[in-house]
């Protein structure tokens, strides 16, 4: 009776636990387009199995709104099932002992009113939301639905230069997006219900360092229409939207502000993620489609504006967000304060900086200031901090891009907010002075940090670099007469700008700064639409085909990182941190590939991604 | 070419080509039930199952690879293949002894060959329907294999069908949730030849035709359009050479309507009238061009998808509507002399569409609707079934005259360039006055497989660009061309299904076969060996002139015989 025994829970943790990996798997890779009720009814159905059995509304509730939701999704409710639905949610919520049970009841409110829509046309038409229709998940997700699955399989038949083509059926910028891409195609690869999701950026870096881009043939361009096009930005959106529209038979005249072509790629993200020579392939290749004339240097104001609408057939105005933004504290004026954008625009023109011997504290928490931090350190800084207000986990950087830094020797000075920047004896940056924080409850998604009761801290800083956050430099094109909301331009679904005919707008200077594949994502979308505009409908041959798919390999490996170069080496120059995959590495990744585009729902949806 | 081994032997397949069709070719027969050629890979069924390194994958859209080795027979893929039979049909209203694809139905054809036993879980209820349009649809015998949808949005361009819902609730619907009479369905029926279940049928109309013919107050009138004598003979079991028009009389008969006549009559008619409209409208300036009006599920498409071309159709109604006006206005004494009250016309069509189109209250006359209903070619057989009719004992018989005289011309409707051939070889007549050699006006080279089929005329020294098309897909790619002046013509005839009539969905149904092209060649027989081959040559046309109508396009020929398609309730 009063023995203590050891081993059955461990074991049977142990076991459940193997079970409950899979399980999150299963939940990471939920493909997009599942119908939103099917996945809060199987929520509940956890929740059921959660369930001790002791109180009321737990142990007979849930079951009864399992059957509700059963009824809802078997298209045999109507209003009054909803509502009881809401009801037991409530009395779930409202009188549970544990939060097993008021959890539950929780979601299924925030769920009946997150997918009203969802309930609405279960009950009211008989049929599962238009929206509510599963697709192949890396090519939905990337935003400029580039074919993965036909590039992968190109990749993985020994045909890189095939892969190029296909990628640049709807991307342009292979080599960016292999070095640089955040990759959201990875985010539900259904490779993760086997092991983990496809190296899918490993893959296009493979295709691209095996062959340059520059190596392989653009499609021929489609005879001339005579419409001209003029694209105001040579950026990743600006030179998308050129590329296409120089392809469907338009001329196109790309007005740059700076030396070279490449927007934030060039000016924004330092070397030793993108090599230049690197950006220049991709460049090199868009150029050589033809009917492609750049203006360098060529600053647009209101009166230019003016005059290339009138003059143009159609313009596309991509001028991304290139204005640094500042912080409103006293000491941002001093000598040796600069904003990121400044330092990094420098650097794109190959000026740049020496910062041997110096502390350099950069404030944010974003891949901007990460990108200051390893500039910094490679600049020869003797100690660089990122003073952050937030926790590490909240930073808004990629992981990976904060691991680097911290790899390379960058402090993380976390809960610290920024107050003054204070003076040294000769009158330039001698310390950034921060008020210790503590983190609090969540707001608006994410936990705030409130003051903690603690005094100031000091940190040395010969140099403090801001990077907060980028600006949209709207004022020349609102004079002309573009609407902006807090210098965002407005414009349609179609991006067409709010209140023009032949003006449309999109990228960083619509949404406000994300990510390059987005950029490239709505240059696509504006060429198509202003090709539309002028009344055609060019299609565009990649000149590569898909390949039949192999069957599905069911062998669990692990996922093929992308080799980097040692760190104690790397950080002293700005030379490509990253390698070359091997052959080997990379086909391995490609055989993971599961083939959505043939297997599953694939097979239904999936073709037709020959043309747009 | 691609080395493989099949079932032990060595074989070469073309790359690309899937394993379904390399095994083919290696003589293994694989059963499919979803996959259809071209159109529908989708690999849902698993029933096309091979083995593969270890593996069971899908025959169907699996493409041969180099040093690949295949098993097609083992008792793995056996049992897999059972298993999923025996799965769907656990979710299939399997009601077979009640159901009209019992004879024609692919998944109880498989579940019976792998011995698949009674399903342990309740079968699925029926869903609701409204039972009275045109085209059924009965969810709980829907296996979820998208052949339908494929069919509707890849070759008839309506896409009437999608599938909506997930997993378990992964269902085919009506498209965006609408009722079925809102969908923009065509009635073309071709869904429905498709299915390789009882899900999709068309209406059966054979109870209210049995109620004419057991009626004595009734006399009833039946006529059987130029497709049905190519096809009538597959769902009763009379080899295509014995399926004579002779015999299909005789098996009208039996059934007991008190008139047999043959639609063939009141093509010619159609002709006449079509023809003469034709003759016209070259001389006019009306805009290009002038469609044919025959098919029911052309006016259907074009009054719902194309309604800036609906006042291009031809005035003309169909020939088995003219055929009921003739028969209820010039009948009538004959009816009264023989002690009846009522006529009620039946027509025996290889159409769904024509469904509708009996029903449609603008084609009537002073002497009622012109057809009181519409049974397509499997009702016509099933009724054969019942009356145990052993057709293939059945004497030749000839139809009933007046209105059973035909042409050639008058056959020919039933296949895809059938009515444009008719027509121009009248037509010619009108203008020249001299009948043209067939040659100039065949249009055997019609197909469903290319969006149209074109030609030019000199007629009389006018030029005449005519087009042919079947199917609506390939229809609605003659409208854009038209719509965006790519292409011109003077003349051009539509029929909804790949094929024209012959291909029609009333039609018998046989998995995975198109039969169009072998009927359309047995109409193309009777045509040539037909001693009468022009329509304006048929006597028993000129007498109902001489006797009824006067001339073509006459008063009488427009409240018999024309309509105008805007007006018709959809």
């Amino acid at each position: 009776m009063s023995r203590l025994a050891i081993g059955s829970y461990v074991d049977d943790n142990k076991r459940i636990g193997e079970f409950l990996e899979s399980y999150s798997r299963r939940v990471e890779s939920m493909p997009p387009g599942t119908c939103p009720i099917a996945v809060q009814q199987s929520l509940l159905q956890t929740c059921a199995a959660q369930t001790c059995g002791k109180c009321t509304p737990c142990r007979e509730g849930i079951p009864r709104i399992l059957a509700d939701m059963e009824a809802v999704l078997s298209y045999e409710a109507d209003e009054s099932i909803v509502a009881d639905i809401r009801k037991r949610a409530r009395l779930l919520r409202d009188t549970a002992d544990c939060a097993i049970g008021y959890n539950a009841g929780d979601l299924v409110l925030q769920g009946l009113d997150a997918f009203e829509a969802e309930y609405a046309s279960h009950v009211q038409r008989g049929i599962c939301a238009e929206e509510s229709e599963q697709t192949v998940p890396c090519v939905t997700l990337c935003p400029a639905h580039v074919n993965v699955p036909a590039y992968i399989s190109l990749v993985q038949e020994g045909d890189c230069a095939g892969a190029i083509k296909m990628i640049r059926k709807d991307n342009p910028f292979p080599t960016a997006c292999a070095l640089v891409c955040e990759h959201p195609c990875e985010e539900h690869c259904r490779r993760t219900l086997v092991d983990a999701p496809l190296n899918i950026r490993g893959i296009k870096k493979y295709a691209v360092d095996t062959i340059a881009a520059d190596q392989v043939e653009t499609p021929a361009r489609a005879e001339s229409t005579g419409k001209r096009v003029a694209v105001i930005g040579g950026g990743p959106s600006g030179m998308t939207c050129a590329y296409f529209s120089a392809l469907m038979g338009h001329d196109v005249t790309v007005f740059e502000s700076r030396k070279k072509l490449g927007g934030m790629m060039r000016y924004g993200i330092p070397a030793y993620r993108f090599p230049r020579e690197r950006l220049d392939e991709d460049i090199r290749a868009i150029l050589s489609v033809g009917g492609i004339e750049v203006k360098y240097e060529h600053d647009v104001n209101d009166a230019e504006m003016k005059r290339i609408a009138e003059e143009y057939d159609a313009v596309y105005v991509a001028v991304g967000a290139q204005g640094g933004k500042s912080l409103r504290i006293d000491g941002v004026d001093l000598p040796g304060v600069m904003s990121a954008v400044e330092l990094l625009e420098k650097a794109g023109d190959d000026e740049l900086p020496d910062f041997t011997g110096k502390n350099v504290v950069v404030i944010g928490g974003g891949n901007v200031a990460m990108d200051c931090a390893r500039t910094s350190v490679r600049a020869g800084a003797k100690e660089v901090v990122v003073a952050y207000r937030r926790r590490l986990e909240d930073m808004t950087a990629l992981e990976e891009e904060v691991h680097a830094a911290l790899a390379e020797g960058v402090e993380m000075v976390v809960l610290q907010a920024p107050v003054r920047i204070e003076a040294n004896e000769e009158g330039s940056v001698g310390a950034l002075i921060c008020q210790p924080q503590r983190i609090g409850a969540v707001k608006g998604g994410r936990p705030a940090p409130v003051a903690a009761n603690k005094p100031e801290v000091s940190i040395d800083a010969d140099i403090v670099l801001i990077a907060v956050g980028q600006d949209i430099k709207s004022a020349p094109f609102e004079e002309f007469g573009m609407k902006a909301e807090r210098t965002h331009f407005v414009a349609d679904e179609f991006l067409r700008a709010d209140g023009f005919e032949n003006v449309f707008v999109g990228g960083d200077c619509q949404w406000g700064p994300k990510t390059v594949i987005m950029a490239i994502a709505a240059g696509k979308i504006a060429a198509r639409n202003i090709d539309e505009y002028f009344g055609y409908n060019h299609e565009i041959d990649c000149g590569a085909e898909v390949p039949p798919a192999r069957p599905n390999d069911r062998t669990q490996y692990g996922r093929v990182a992308v080799p980097e170069r040692p760190i104690q080496r790397r950080k002293h120059d700005f030379e490509h941190v990253e390698l070359p995959m091997t052959k080997e590495e990379a086909l391995q990744e490609c055989g993971r590939c599961l083939r959505c585009d043939v297997f599953g729902i694939g097979a239904l949806t999936g073709r037709g991604l020959e043309q747009w | 070419m691609v080395n493989l081994i099949v079932d032990g032997k060595e074989i070469q397949a073309r790359e690309g080509m899937t394993l379904l069709g390399a095994c083919g070719k290696a003589g293994a027969d694989i059963p499919t039930l979803c996959w259809m050629k071209g159109l529908n890979d989708i690999a849902s069924c698993r029933v096309c199952l091979v083995e593969c390194d270890g593996e069971l994958i899908a025959s169907c859209n699996t493409q041969v690879r180099e040093g690949m080795v295949v098993n097609t027979g083992t008792p793995r893929v056996v049992d897999a293949r059972r298993s999923n039979l025996a799965t769907l049909m656990e979710n299939h209203r399997y009601e077979c002894g009640t159901c009209v694809r019992q004879e024609t139905c692919a998944l109880r054809t498989l579940a019976s060959e792998f011995n698949v036993k009674d399903a342990e879980f309740y079968l699925p209820e029926k869903a609701p329907w409204d039972e009275s349009f045109p085209l059924i649809r009965d969810a709980s015998k829907c296996i979820k294999c998208m052949r339908c949808v494929a069919e509707c949005a890849k070759v008839q361009h309506c896409a009437v069908w999608e599938h909506s819902g997930a997993g378990p609730h992964m269902n085919v619907f009506v498209k965006e949730g609408l009722e079925i009479d809102a969908a923009g369905c065509a009635l073309c029926g071709q869904c429905i030849t498709h299915c390789p279940t009882g899900a999709l049928t068309a209406r059966d109309d054979v109870d209210v035709v049995m109620d004419a013919i057991l009626d004595p107050e009734v006399m009833t009138v039946v006529q059987v359009a130029p497709a049905v004598r190519a096809a009538w003979g597959e769902g009763v079991g009379v080899a295509r050479e014995d399926a004579t028009p002779g015999r299909m009389a005789s098996a009208l008969r039996a059934l007991g309507f008190d008139k047999v006549f043959d639609t063939d009559f009141a093509a010619d008619l159609t002709i006449m009238e079509e023809g003469s409209e034709f003759v016209e409208f070259v001389g006019s300036d009306k805009p290009r061009p002038m469609f044919t009006s025959c098919c029911p599920g052309w006016v259907r498409f074009v009054k719902l998808h194309y309604p800036q071309f609906v006042a291009q159709l031809s005035s003309a109604k169909s020939p088995h509507q003219m055929m009921g006006a003739v028969v209820k206005n010039t009948l009538a004494a004959e009816m009264e002399a023989a002690g009846k009250k009522r006529m009620f016309v039946v027509s025996v069509m290889p159409c769904v569409a024509k469904k509708y189109e009996c029903s449609v209250p603008q084609l009537s006359t002073e002497a009622g609707p012109d057809v009181d209903a519409v049974l397509t070619v499997r009702e016509f057989d099933r009724m054969l079934n019942m009356y145990r009719v052993d057709c293939n004992a059945l004497e030749e018989t000839e139809f009933d005259n007046p209105l059973g005289l035909s042409t050639g011309a008058g056959t020919i409707f039933g296949r895809t360039g059938g009515v444009m051939e008719a027509a121009l070889r009248s037509a010619v007549f009108l203008i020249t006055g001299e009948n043209p050699d067939f040659s100039a006006c065949d249009t055997t080279e019609s197909t469903p497989e290319k969006p149209w089929v074109a030609k030019h005329l000199e007629v009389a020294g006018i030029p005449v660009d005519i087009a042919v098309a079947s199917g609506l897909g390939n229809t609605a790619k003659l409208l854009d061309a038209l719509e965006a002046g790519e292409a011109r013509f003077d003349f051009v005839e539509i029929m909804a299904c790949p094929g024209g009539c012959v291909g029609g969905g009333g039609q018998p149904i046989e998995f995975n076969k198109e039969l169009a092209c072998e009927r359309a060649a047995n109409l193309n027989s009777l045509d040539a060996g037909d001693k009468l081959r022009y329509s304006h040559e048929n006597p028993d046309v000129q007498k109902l002139y001489e006797d009824w109508v006067g001339k073509p396009l006459s008063h009488t020929a427009h409240e018999w015989l024309h309509t105008d398609q805007e007006t018709w309730d959809i």
